[in-house]
């Protein structure tokens, strides 16, 4: 079993941005489709990212390359936390950290765009707070341990004792994801009221770690959609791909249909949704005991 | 090949050229290139296809659309918007105003084209620019990136050579010393016709 963990954990590390780079290429060719139109390449974002990597940079601060780094380095620990089946806790907490040094990293910059859009990333953080503290719970509730390699054991899937929960973590994956409607205006859309928001006076190799790191973002939090359906049975791996595939194309259709809320839109919702799913979802807990495993 | 051939063709091996980003700037257009500039990112020509993305960002862009002459009030943007873009970079001139300041070349408040402050790559005239002489030129400008991330790796001086897309479409420069032409095409069919 360490052995496995071991080799999941250095599989996400090594693979983990190559399918978050397919999985990127793969949501622009869809949702250019939507449009009808054709869309870029599937390699897109690699062909990107090497084009980062071949211009100058023109950085604010060199220790905002630093501090870049540093959330990628606690990304990838987070993710390889959780793929090898340790702390769901500590991923969380890890991938918070990660956001933190993102924020610190960007307001080095002095423009008012980017004063704008480190706000707004502020207040995306407070957020999806609560609803991955409220999944840690949940997972605690469903197998007695924070490990996310406990649910490998679990002989039913946790989205069948979870449900509210499963739902309400779709609502903040948007927020996660940065799609609509919980985005901002900022460039890659034809609506730029606020430049790039927190990456506007970043370019080159800076730009290319946040490029990477949302990579891994990615990858780690369909990882989480993926859980609520792992069961004892191996199969079901392939149940949690199908969900995943399904949540991410549900996600590309939200952000091509809806259109962009106010940020109290976007806080008051993740607050209702979050604190009534947990409310509802959990009670039944408080009646049959902490853990789901033992009543079924 | 040794290895060391082979880390070194690597590392000449360009990505700039399959990631083009835009960056566009209305300077003292009427618009109407503005739109075409925009409709090349419409379903019917999909720039995307090219890796084009729309930036709207001088940091993250690497080619710089530019539409209409240049005045003293938009002449200091035009210039931060330039030296605010991280090299390699390219500049478009997207229309005749651009170009060589068109129909109103000779107005007293106009400076003429954007080559009058910055050093423009590309010329692609029109009135307004067809998205498809956009693209060429897009295109074109591509080819330009390239050269001069080649120029930055052998550690030379950033070339800026001057293309014309659409030879047939000749561009008809005035300079201060021509007669004072009557009006717009007729006038300079007019000036070929007497030399």
């Amino acid at each position: 079993m360490v052995w496995l963990s071991i080799l999941l954990g250095i599989l996400f590390v090594v693979l983990g941005p190559v399918l978050g780079c397919l999985i990127a290429g793969a949501d622009r060719i869809v949702t250019a489709r939507m449009q009808r139109r054709q869309g870029p390449p599937l390699l897109q974002p690699y062909y990107d990212l090497r084009k980062l990597l071949e211009k100058d940079m023109r950085a604010n601060d060199v220790v905002q390359l630093i501090l870049l780094v540093m959330a990628l380095v606690a990304t990838v620990v987070g993710g390889v936390s959780f793929f090898a089946g340790a702390s769901f806790l500590l991923c969380i907490f890890l991938e918070t950290l990660a956001s933190l040094l993102y924020i610190v990293a960007a307001s080095i910059g002095s423009s008012p765009f980017v004063q704008v859009g480190v706000q707004r990333e502020i207040l995306q953080v407070m957020c999806y707070e609560p609803m991955e503290l409220l999944t840690a719970i949940g997972i605690y509730l469903h197998t007695g341990s924070y490990a996310s390699g406990s649910l490998g054991a679990a002989s039913v899937p946790m989205v069948m004792w979870l449900p509210l929960i499963f739902l309400s973590l779709l609502f903040v994956l948007t927020i996660k994801l940065r799609k609509s409607p919980f985005d901002v205006a900022s460039s890659h859309h034809a609506h730029q009221e606020i430049i790039a928001g927190a990456t506007t006076e970043m370019s080159g190799l800076t730009l290319a770690v946040i490029e990477v790191t949302h990579w891994y973002e990615t990858v780690i939090v369909l990882g989480w959609v993926g859980m609520f359906f792992i069961t004892s049975n191996p199969l079901s791996i392939l149940l949690a791909l199908l969900a995943v595939a399904i949540v991410y194309l549900l996600e590309i259709w939200v952000d091509n249909t809806f259109a962009r809320v106010k940020w109290q839109v976007m806080l008051k919702g993740a607050w209702i949704v979050a604190l009534v799913a947990g409310f509802v979802n959990f009670s039944p807990f408080f009646f049959v005991g902490t853990n789901g495993l033992l009543f079924f | 090949m040794s290895v060391m051939d082979k880390i070194a063709s690597s590392k000449r091996e360009s990505f700039i050229t399959n990631s083009p980003w835009i960056i566009h700037y209305d300077a003292a257009s009427c618009n109407g290139c503005d739109i075409e500039v925009l409709a090349s990112l419409t379903p019917l020509f999909d720039v995307e296809r090219f890796g084009v993305v729309n930036t709207g960002n001088p940091r993250h862009a690497d080619i710089f659309l530019v539409t209409g002459s240049v005045n003293e009030q938009c002449k200091p943007v035009i210039e931060q918007i330039y030296n605010q873009m991280v090299e390699p970079k390219v500049v478009v001139a997207c229309g005749i105003c651009a170009c060589s300041g068109g129909v109103f070349k000779q107005c007293y408040n106009t400076m003429g084209g954007i080559d009058q402050v910055i050093p423009v790559d590309v010329y692609v005239p029109g009135c307004a620019v067809r998205p498809q002489a956009l693209i060429d030129g897009v295109v074109k400008a591509i080819g330009i990136l390239r050269a001069k991330r080649e120029a930055m790796l052998d550690g030379k001086p950033v070339p800026t050579p001057a293309l014309r897309v659409g030879a047939e479409l000749e561009v008809v420069r005035h300079s201060p010393d021509d007669e004072p032409a009557p009006t717009g095409a007729d006038a300079s069919d007019a000036a070929k016709e007497t030399k």
